[in-house]
């Protein structure tokens, strides 16, 4: 089957679907590659890097469409485009089919099977084709350059001959895959940096970045998080809560990054009119939720402003089209692993697994049908953390209580060890005659002694344990130089195989005990 | 035959012999209880062969260099990987030897009681003058406990061929039975009672021979049905035999020390295999049964893949990380990876990383393979940690890195009832911030069981020869 990627026509969308690098990946699945000409021009990719990748280069978009069995991009598609979906057809692309009903319904009407890459479901599995982290990840990165180049400072903190520098004072606010990216980008730039985000589990991943979480002083924290790893609502009070906190903060940061959303709905408003007020100078917001509306009540989307006391206001909504060869590579790697996937013959023919929970959940019209939305994955993603029980903690009477249980079943036991023990060597003594008695007691004490000593070994020595215990057990040569002066030849026979095999053991096992004993040593 | 000399001496042998055992509780006290071993072995056979040992000693002297040199070639010449085959060998050594000298004790018993009166009086010392001075119960005692220590000895001796033929590869790993399993064990055993009982009631050395084959038979077939992974329980236990086999003819013999040394064998060997056992959370009867016993239920299925990484990738991690820990198993000793892994410990620790080894119980093929090994390589012994030193250290761990070991690491063990590993304690490397695995292939462990660990998110797989593996990482990190 063929797999094509259109030119991207979204007014500024530089990215493109499919890398010469992705292009070779798929053609070992079996398929075969088209591109349309000048597709990959803005990200870096040339035509003839595409040929030499033995993809071939299609002159027009209409004839991409008609060529092709698989079409990827990366937006969602036009009216026209979708118009050009035909019966059978299979189209990869980011969808928002929440937000695209027309849409839908169009492309359901053409009987082309869509699969939106925005509706992967979050599982461990899912990962490597799961579009969304990947772009966020550039966005958060990006959103970090582009507060730089609106930034007039360094932000690292620096003695320098002409003076001091003091550090920048960076807050992130939401710590999804976008919120951390910032997190890691701006602490190795060398700034300081404080991140939020309602769900208090993230605190651990916000602190390994290298930032400071913000706590909230909130009774009973809630727990923002919904299954699914993403945030949900929050309640009026803890709403009133958090804003209260980032207006305490406002004058101190020189930068924020907001990247808090909520799935399917309008993003929260958290930073207010007030708080930019409240900023200084200089400094800069860069508003990653601007397509949805925008975190700062001042945010214009698609915009970049300078408010009246001079604090930048970023709201473009194509950072990760602007880091075209970037988000191109890690796209059309997406892509891949969901071919990767969908074909899991590698013979270049795609099954269309409706029981697969990822390709069931990214299929949003199958065979004539809207499959929007799809029922709950059967896998969580992030299971919800079980309700902790503490143990309880056991007042001082009970805690003696239990260790005078334990002592006295301690010594029950022992006590019965030594009383059946001492039957069962009077039972042994009555019947046996005194000889038998005397070397049945040595044994005893012996074995006695050899529980008591052995049990002091070190784990690490018990392989040199084993030899010397194996060197020592040759002590059987006694028995056979007893033995040896008899008056039976097959006496003496036995004998001198006997002591041969045990001398061979003795001086064996000492040596090689020695030689592992040896090479034990302190650093 | 009351040689003051001789009792003393063995008396002195006997203290030397448990202080040899008992320095074995630290590093540095250990080479120093080997000598007390090496000087009690000494004292022990010359006074043998000054005291009731019996003649012949020229002979015995010319036996004992003639030993000397095959086991000094023996134990030069081993690599430390192959130290359990050794052991395992050396072993059947013994239980021969135990089984030769019970033979001669009944032969001797048999021609002293034909004797006359006059003859047995004549008897000056040796084994025949402590026979011929016996009343008929403590002959039968004699008996019995001659038939003891021979068929301990045979077991001992043909478990431990079969052991050492697993262990160095000459035989198939994987738990083997003839058909009838269990049921040809017990009939073997049944049939060597009835035989022993028959050379009670006078069978002669016929029926004694019949129970010895028997009891080789039960040898051979008991450790064949014994898989692989088992291997350390299976060595100590027969080390614990060849202890009670010397304690049996000891009594036969009449000689305390014998006695002593067996019991001190054979209570170190049983203590070992407890420990052993206890450490796979099994019992000491299903393990000698073989196999893994039957579970409860299907275990779970897991989910998700295993991500291969490539050396520049676990390099680039390592150089990230501060804190290391390093689980050897079995594949490190198959691969002869130990110096590759004490150049990369050197490597990371010049370079300020905390770099510990944790140790499982189990690993490898015999208690404590692994820091023998380690040993070799010139480790320092105090970063070698036992597992539970070192397991509430994993989450504040950045890398662990599993090195040929697979059910020692299974979380299967803590999640899933159904695993037929369910319980044994394991090693907990999922709870570091990155575990990187190096493992031959896809396949599963000895024991045959999938291990979720492989598909952890913060897992990935670093394929290839762990000895290949380690020198490509070593190339990267320079």
């Amino acid at each position: 089957m063929k797999i094509g990627a259109p030119k991207e026509i979204f007014e500024g969308e530089a990215r493109v679907a499919m890398t010469p690098d992705s292009a070779l990946q798929l053609q070992k699945l079996g398929y075969s590659c088209l591109i349309e000409t000048g597709a990959g021009e803005k990200a870096g990719f040339s035509d003839s890097a595409y040929q030499k990748a033995g993809v071939e280069v299609v002159h027009s978009a209409a004839a991409l469409w008609q060529a092709a069995d698989i079409v990827v991009k990366v937006r969602e598609p036009s009216e026209t485009e979708a118009d050009n979906l035909r019966k059978g057809q299979t189209l990869i692309s980011f969808f928002w089919p929440a937000q695209n009903e027309a849409l839908l319904q169009r492309c359901k009407d053409r009987g082309a099977n869509v699969l939106a890459m925005d509706m992967v479901p979050r599982i461990s599995r899912a990962q490597k084709m799961d579009a969304l982290s990947s772009m966020a990840n550039i966005a958060g990165y990006r959103a970090v350059i582009e507060a730089g180049n609106n930034f007039g400072r360094f932000f690292t903190g620096q003695v320098t001959a002409a003076g001091k520098v003091p550090p920048a004072k960076v807050l992130i606010v939401g710590a999804g895959v976008a919120g951390l990216a910032a997190i890691g980008t701006a602490t190795s730039l060398g700034a300081i940096v404080h991140a939020f985000d309602v769900r208090p589990e993230v605190a651990e991943q916000i602190e390994s970045m290298g930032a400071e979480f913000v706590y909230l002083d909130f009774q009973d924290s809630q727990d923002g998080a919904e299954t699914g790893g993403y945030a949900k609502p929050s309640s009026p009070e803890f709403r009133a809560k958090q804003l209260e906190k980032f207006r305490e903060l406002a004058p101190e940061m020189d930068i924020v990054i907001t990247t808090a959303l909520i799935p399917g709905q309008p993003a929260p408003k958290l930073w207010t009119e007030d708080m930019v007020a409240a900023m200084k100078p200089g400094s800069v917001v860069v508003d990653l939720a601007a397509e949805r509306g925008g975190n700062c009540d001042l945010t214009v989307p698609h915009k970049k402003i300078v408010t009246a006391n001079g604090v930048t206001i970023v709201g473009y909504t194509d950072f990760p089209s602007r880091m075209a060869t970037q988000s191109s590579t890690l796209y059309s790697n997406n892509i891949r692993h969901m071919m990767t996937d969908l074909t899991p013959g590698k013979d270049g023919k795609v099954v269309h697994n409706m029981e697969d929970d990822v390709i069931r959940g990214a299929t949003v019209t199958y065979q004539g049908d809207i499959t929007f939305p799809p029922p709950p994955p059967k896998v969580k993603a992030i299971a919800a953390a079980p309700k902790k029980e503490k143990p309880k903690e056991l007042t001082p009477e009970e805690k003696r209580a239990k260790e005078i249980a334990a002592f006295r079943k301690q010594t029950l036991t022992q006590v019965g060890l030594l009383a059946g023990g001492g039957a069962l060597l009077l039972a042994v003594g009555l019947v046996a005659p005194a000889s038998f008695m005397q070397h049945f007691i040595v044994f005893v004490l012996a074995v006695f002694v050899g529980f008591q000593v052995i049990w002091n070994v070190s784990h690490s020595l018990h392989t040199p344990l084993m030899a010397i215990t194996n060197a020592i057990s040759s002590i059987i040569i006694l028995g056979a130089l007893m033995q040896i002066g008899s008056g039976s030849y097959l006496v003496i026979l036995l004998s001198i195989l006997a002591i041969f095999m045990a001398s061979i053991n003795i001086f064996g096992g000492f040596l090689v005990t020695r030689r592992m004993l040896a090479m034990f040593q302190k650093s | 035959m009351d040689f003051g000399f001789t009792t003393a001496a063995y008396v002195v042998a006997a203290v030397l012999f448990i202080l040899a055992l008992g320095g074995l509780s630290g590093q540095e006290s250990a080479k120093r209880a080997i000598w007390y071993g090496i000087v009690g072995m000494a004292l022990a056979v010359v006074s043998t062969l000054v005291g009731p040992g019996q003649g012949l000693w020229v002979l015995s002297l010319i036996l004992i260099a003639g030993g000397a040199v095959i086991g000094y070639q023996l134990a030069t010449r081993v690599q430390m990987t192959q130290m359990p085959e050794l052991v395992a060998i050396m072993h059947s050594l013994v239980g021969l030897a135990a089984v030769f000298v019970g033979f001669n004790a009944d032969i001797e018993l048999t021609r002293v009681l034909a004797m006359t009166d006059e003859a047995r009086a004549a008897l000056a010392n040796g084994f025949a003058a402590i026979v011929a001075k016996k009343t008929p119960v403590e002959i039968n005692i004699l008996r019995v406990e001659l038939v003891l220590g021979i068929w301990i000895g045979a077991v001992t001796f043909t478990g431990s061929v079969v052991a050492y033929g697993k262990l160095a590869g000459k035989v198939n790993t994987a738990a083997k039975k003839l058909p009838g399993g269990h049921l040809l064990n017990a009939t073997a055993a049944i049939l060597s009672v009835v035989t022993a009982v028959w050379y009670f009631q006078g069978g002669g050395f016929l029926a004694l021979f019949l129970m010895t084959l028997l009891a080789l038979f039960i040898g051979y077939h008991l450790i064949m049905g014994i898989g692989g992974a088992d291997m350390p329980v299976v060595v100590s236990m027969l080390n614990s035999y060849s202890g009670w086999a010397a304690a049996a003819i000891g009594f036969s013999l009449g000689n305390d020390l014998l006695i002593v040394v067996g019991a001190l064998v054979g209570s170190s060997g049983a203590i070992l295999s407890y420990i052993m056992c206890r450490a796979m959370n099994r019992h000491f009867v299903s393990v000698i049964l073989g196999g893994f016993g039957g579970t409860g239920g299907p275990a779970a299925a897991v989910e998700g893949e295993m991500i291969a990484i490539d050396a520049e990738g676990v390099a680039a991690a390592l150089d990230d990380a501060d804190s290391v820990i390093i689980v050897p198993g079995y594949g490190m000793a198959v691969a002869q990876a130990q110096n590759a892994v004490s150049v990369l410990t050197e490597h990371l620790r010049k370079q300020g990383k905390t770099v510990r080894f944790a140790i499982h119980p189990v690993a490898g093929r015999l208690p404590g393979h692994m820091n023998v090994l380690l040993a070799e390589a010139k480790v320092p012994y105090d970063i070698v940690l036992e597992m539970d030193e070192i397991n509430e250290d994993f989450p504040s761990t950045d890398v662990a890195i599993v090195i040929g070991s697979n059910d020692i690491v299974n979380p299967a063990a803590q999640d899933d009832p159904n695993s037929p590993i369910a319980g044994m304690p394991v090693l907990e490397v999922w709870k570091a911030k990155q575990v990187f695995v190096s493992k031959r292939g896809q396949g599963t462990g000895y024991s045959g069981i999938e291990n979720p660990l492989f598909y952890k998110e913060n897992t990935r797989m670093f394929y290839g020869d762990a000895k290949d593996s380690l020198e490509k990482l070593l190339s990267h990190l320079r």
